[in-house]
C-alpha cells in the first residue's frame, strides 16, 4: 500500500486503490466519506497513507456531512473528494442539489460507487440519474487504470466549469484489480482561502433563481466539453454500433465481434452531436449499459431530434436485461451482434448442495445479543426492525431478528411507526456506527412523539461490515492526535430516554434479564449491548484467544447449542458436536447456554 | 492469448491471497491482466469467487461461463458449485478439505459425501486433480499454509504459462518472513502432487 505513494512504477492494485492514487496525482487536499461497500477501501487506504501524501482525510459521521465538508473545502478553493456508496448519495442528495447551484472554486469530485446485483446493498439504484437530476457532469471509468487517469480529468473539468462533478463506479471497477502506472502528481495539495460571495454561496430564493440560470449555462458548457472529451471515443469501424459506458465496455470490447464502439467515459451531458454522428449510418446500434436505460433513452431522443431511423436495440426492445450486473454471458446472449464463441461449459451440478450465505463470525458478540433477545422476547414474539450492518445477518435462522429493513438509521424511525399503529412488541436493532450515522434523530423523534419500543444498540466498537472503520463512538487518531470517544449512554439520555442499560452480550444471562426488563418497561427503553468485534481486535493484534471444547461425556446430544447459536465454529462428527479449534476464539457464549455445562476452555 | 484462472472458496479461506499471488506473478511476467474479487458482505463466511485473466487481450474483470483454463477450488462443495465455469479441457484442482456450512451443523441441510462430489465431477471431465491442501500444509508445518499448497498445485498444471519459480518467489514475497519456510514446503508439496498425476 505504501507503494501508492511512489511517483513512478507499475502496481497491481484494487480499483479503489487506483482511485486513491488518482487523488494523489490530482493534488486532492481534502477527502471525506462514510464507509460503504463497494467504496470502503478508498477510505481505508486514505486513512493509512493520505496524511503522508498531504491529503486531509476524514471519516465523517454520514455521507451528508462528508459532502457538506467537501463542498466547503472546494468553495475555499482546494480540490476536494467526497466518496460513498450509491445509497450514501441519497443521504447526501440534499446538499448536492443546492451545491450544483453554488458551484465550486477548487475542483470537486463526488464519487458514487454503485452496486449492480446488490452484492453488498439493499438495492441496485442507478445513480447516473443523479447527474441529470442535479445537472452535474458525470464520468464513468471502465477499469482501475482508467479510473486513476479519469479522476484527474474529472478534477480539470470541475475547475473549468466551476462545478462539482460525479464520478460513477460500480463494484466491478472498485473491486476489480488491474495494473496502474504511477506518475508524478500534477500539483501538490494547497491550503484553502474562502472568498465571500453571498450571491453564489447563500442560495436564498432571489439568489437561487439567478444561480439556477447559471447552472443551466454551466450545463451547456459541460455539453461542449463532453462533445470533444478525450474520454468519449469511437473504436473500430463495423456497421454495427455499440454505445456503452463503465465496465460494460470491457465485455463489449472483448466479446462482440466486428462492431464499432462509442465508449462514453463522460456520460453526462451526453455528447449529442457525437452520438448523432455515430448512429447515423449504422445498420443497427446496441446500447450496452447496466441497470436503467439511461443512455438508451437519451440516444432515442437524439435519434428523433436528428431524424435518424437506425434501429436502436437495448432494454426498451427487450434485447438487454435491466436487472443485475452485466457479464460476458449477458453479452453473448444479445442476439443481434456476432460474439466470440467459447467452449461448451460443463454441466452445472446435478446434486443438491448446501447453501452458504454469509454468517455472523465465530465469537461475534451479536450472537450473544440475539440469543438473549429471542429468549427475552419469548413465544409471544416481536417485530424486529433492523438496520444496515453485520447484525442484518440476524435475518438467518436460528435468530430471524430482521423483519423490516430500509436504510441506514431506518430501524429506529420504523420502530416508531410500528409502535404507533400496532399492539405488537417492537424491537429496533442498530449498530453503533449506524446509530451515529442517522440513528439519533429518529430516537429524538421517538421520545418527542411518545413511542414505546426497545432499541437495542449493538455496540461492537467499530464499523464492522465495511472493514472496521472508526466512528464517533470510538474516536480516532487523526492528524497525530487522538480524538475523544463519544459515549452512547449519555447521548441516549440527552435524546430524552430515561431507561438505558448497558450490557455485555457475552454474559448471555444478564443480557437476557436486562432485555426482559426493558420489554416490560412502560416507555422508551434502550439497551446498549457492548462487546468489541473480535475481527477488529484480531486486526489490531489484541485479541486474546482461548479455545473451548465439548466434554462428550457431559454432552447429552440435545443440540441446543448448534440449533440456537449456529456458531460457525461448531461442526458435527457423527452424533458429537465438536468445536473447530482454528475458528473458536473463546467467547464462551456456548458454555453459557449449554444446559449441561458441557463446554469448557480447552487446556 | 488469454488465460483464465477461476478460484472458488469460502470467505476467509485465503482466496484473495491466492489470486493476488497469481496476479502479481502474471504482471511480473509482463502480461496484461484483469481481475475481480469479492469484498464486503460475502466475506463473512459466504461463497466467494476470484477471477484472474491474463494475456495480450485481457481487459474484462469477468470471464464467460465455461471458459476457465484452471478452476482452483479451495473447498469441495464450492468447487462443484462452480463447475460450469469449466469446460472439458479445464484443469480442475480441488482441495478435499471441507468447510462445513453452519446450516449443515444445525441439521437443516446436508453436506454431500465428498466421494460423490468427486465421482460426479469425474463423470463429466477427466481433468480433475484432487489434493488435501490442509494435510499437505500440516506436513509442511502449519495448517494455514494450505493456500501455498494450492498455489503450488497451480504451478504444477501442464502448460501453465507462468514459471514455477516465479510463482514461488511471488508467494514468498507476500507472506510474513517467519512463515516463508513452511509456505515454500507447502508450495512444493502442492506442486509435486499435481506433477505426479
Amino acid at each position: 500500500m505504501e507503494r501508492l505513494l511512489d511517483d513512478s512504477g507499475k502496481l497491481l492494485v484494487l480499483g479503489n486503490e487506483a482511485i486513491v492514487r488518482g487523488c494523489i496525482e490530482a493534488g486532492v487536499a481534502f477527502a471525506s466519506t462514510y464507509p460503504g461497500t463497494p467504496s470502503s477501501e478508498i477510505g481505508n487506504t486514505l486513512q493509512k497513507i493520505g496524511q503522508k501524501a498531504g491529503v486531509y482525510f476524514e471519516f465523517s459521521t454520514n455521507e451528508k456531512v462528508a459532502l457538506e465538508a467537501a463542498a466547503a473545502a472546494a468553495a475555499a478553493g482546494v480540490r476536494s473528494f467526497a466518496f460513498m456508496k450509491h445509497v450514501g448519495v441519497n443521504v447526501a442528495a440534499d446538499p448536492i442539489m443546492t451545491l450544483a447551484y453554488s458551484g465550486v472554486d477548487g475542483g470537486m469530485v463526488i464519487l458514487t460507487a454503485d452496486d449492480p446485483s446488490c452484492h453488498s446493498s439493499q438495492n441496485e439504484q442507478d445513480n447516473r440519474y443523479y447527474s441529470t437530476l442535479s445537472l452535474l457532469p458525470m464520468f464513468e471509468p471502465a477499469t482501475p487504470a482508467e479510473a486513476k487517469e479519469m479522476l484527474k480529468e474529472a478534477f480539470k473539468v470541475s475547475e473549468e466549469l466551476g462545478s462539482p462533478v460525479f464520478f460513477r463506479t460500480t463494484t466491478r471497477v472498485n473491486h476489480a484489480r488491474g495494473v496502474i502506472e504511477n506518475t508524478k502528481p500534477e500539483r501538490e495539495p494547497t491550503k484553502g482561502k474562502f472568498v465571500k460571495d453571498a450571491c453564489r454561496f447563500v442560495n436564498i430564493p432571489a439568489f437561487a433563481r439567478m444561480n439556477r440560470l447559471k447552472l443551466l449555462e454551466r450545463n451547456e458548457a459541460a455539453l461542449r466539453i463532453s462533445e470533444s472529451s478525450p474520454y468519449n471515443t469511437i473504436e473500430g469501424d463495423g456497421q454495427v454500433g455499440v454505445i456503452t459506458s463503465g465496465v460494460s465496455y470491457t465485455y463489449a470490447k472483448e466479446w462482440m465481434e466486428d462492431v464499432s464502439i462509442l465508449k462514453l467515459g463522460m456520460s453526462n451531458p451526453l455528447p449529442e452531436e457525437l452520438v448523432a454522428y455515430f448512429i447515423r449510418d449504422k445498420d443497427l446500434v446496441v446500447i450496452v449499459e447496466e441497470l436503467e436505460p439511461f443512455l438508451e433513452d437519451q440516444v432515442l431522443r437524439v435519434a428523433r431530434q436528428n431524424g435518424i431511423s437506425t434501429p436502436i436495440f437495448g432494454k426498451r426492445t427487450g434485447h438487454m436485461p435491466r436487472a443485475f450486473e452485466y457479464s460476458p454471458d449477458v453479452i453473448s446472449k444479445v442476439g443481434v451482434v456476432p460474439v466470440r464463441e467459447g467452449k461448451e461449459p460443463l454441466q452445472a451440478p446435478t446434486m443438491a448442495l448446501p447453501s452458504r450465505p454469509p454468517m455472523l463470525c465465530a465469537g461475534c458478540p451479536h450472537r450473544g445479543t440475539f440469543y438473549a433477545l429471542k429468549k427475552a422476547v419469548g413465544k409471544e414474539g416481536a417485530i424486529y426492525s433492523s438496520d444496515i450492518g453485520c447484525y442484518t445477518l440476524g435475518i438467518q435462522p436460528p435468530f430471524e431478528t430482521a423483519d423490516f429493513l430500509l436504510c441506514m438509521g431506518g430501524s429506529v424511525g420504523a420502530a416508531g411507526g410500528f409502535s404507533a399503529v400496532t399492539d405488537q412488541k417492537v424491537v429496533a436493532i442498530i449498530g453503533d456506527s449506524t446509530f451515529f450515522h442517522t440513528g439519533v434523530p429518529p430516537l429524538m423523534n421517538a421520545t418527542f412523539n411518545g413511542h414505546k419500543f426497545v432499541l437495542v444498540i449493538v455496540d461492537n466498537r467499530t464499523t464492522a461490515m465495511t472493514g472496521h472503520q472508526p466512528h464517533p463512538g470510538t474516536g480516532r487518531n487523526h492528524g497525530g492526535r487522538d480524538t475523544p470517544a463519544l459515549a452512547i449512554e449519555p447521548l441516549v439520555k440527552a435524546c430524552g430516554v430515561e431507561y438505558v442499560v448497558t450490557v455485555d452480550p457475552l454474559d448471555v444471562k444478564s443480557t437476557q434479564k436486562a432485555i426482559k426488563a426493558a420489554l416490560e418497561h412502560d416507555g422508551m427503553s434502550v439497551i446498549v449491548s457492548q462487546g468489541p468485534c473480535p475481527l477488529e481486535l484480531k486486526k489490531r493484534r489484541v485479541l486474546k484467544v482461548s479455545t473451548y471444547a465439548v466434554d462428550q461425556e457431559k454432552c447429552v446430544k440435545c443440540y441446543h447449542c448448534v440449533e440456537a447459536l449456529a456458531c460457525t465454529a461448531f461442526y458435527r462428527d457423527g452424533k458429537d458436536v465438536k468445536i473447530d479449534a482454528d475458528l473458536c476464539i473463546g467467547c464462551g457464549v456456548c458454555a453459557d447456554i449449554c444446559p449441561r455445562g458441557a463446554m469448557g476452555v480447552l487446556e | 492469448m488469454r488465460y483464465c484462472v477461476q478460484i472458488a472458496g469460502v470467505g476467509g479461506q485465503g482466496v484473495l491471497l491466492a489470486s493476488n499471488v497469481l496476479g502479481h506473478a502474471a504482471m511480473a511476467a509482463g502480461h496484461k491482466l484483469a481481475m475481480s474479487e469479492v469484498h464486503g458482505m460475502a466475506q463473512r463466511g459466504g461463497s466467494v469467487l476470484s477471477t484472474l485473466r491474463f494475456g495480450d487481450e485481457a481487459l474484462s474483470p469477468l470471464e464467460a461461463t465455461g471458459q476457465a483454463d484452471i478452476l482452483l477450488g479451495f473447498e469441495p462443495v464450492e468447487t462443484y458449485r462452480m463447475l460450469n465455469l469449466a469446460n472439458k479441457d479445464t484443469h480442475i484442482l480441488m482441495n478435499l478439505q471441507p468447510t462445513v456450512p453452519v446450516k449443515v451443523s444445525m441439521g437443516a441441510e446436508e453436506y454431500p459425501p465428498i466421494n460423490d462430489i468427486v465421482s460426479n465431477i469425474r463423470s463429466v471431465t477427466d481433468r480433475l486433480i484432487t489434493l488435501n491442501a490442509t494435510e499437505l500444509a500440516i506436513k509442511a508445518g502449519k495448517a494455514v499454509a494450505a493456500n501455498a499448497a494450492l498455489i503450488g498445485a497451480v504451478a504444477g498444471v501442464e502448460d501453465f504459462p507462468l514459471e514455477r519459480n516465479l510463482l514461488e518467489e511471488t508467494l514468498l514475497d507476500m507472506v510474513p518472513e517467519r512463515f516463508r519456510e513452511i509456505n515454500a514446503k507447502a508450495f512444493q508439496l502442492g506442486y509435486e502432487t499435481v506433477r505426479s498425476v
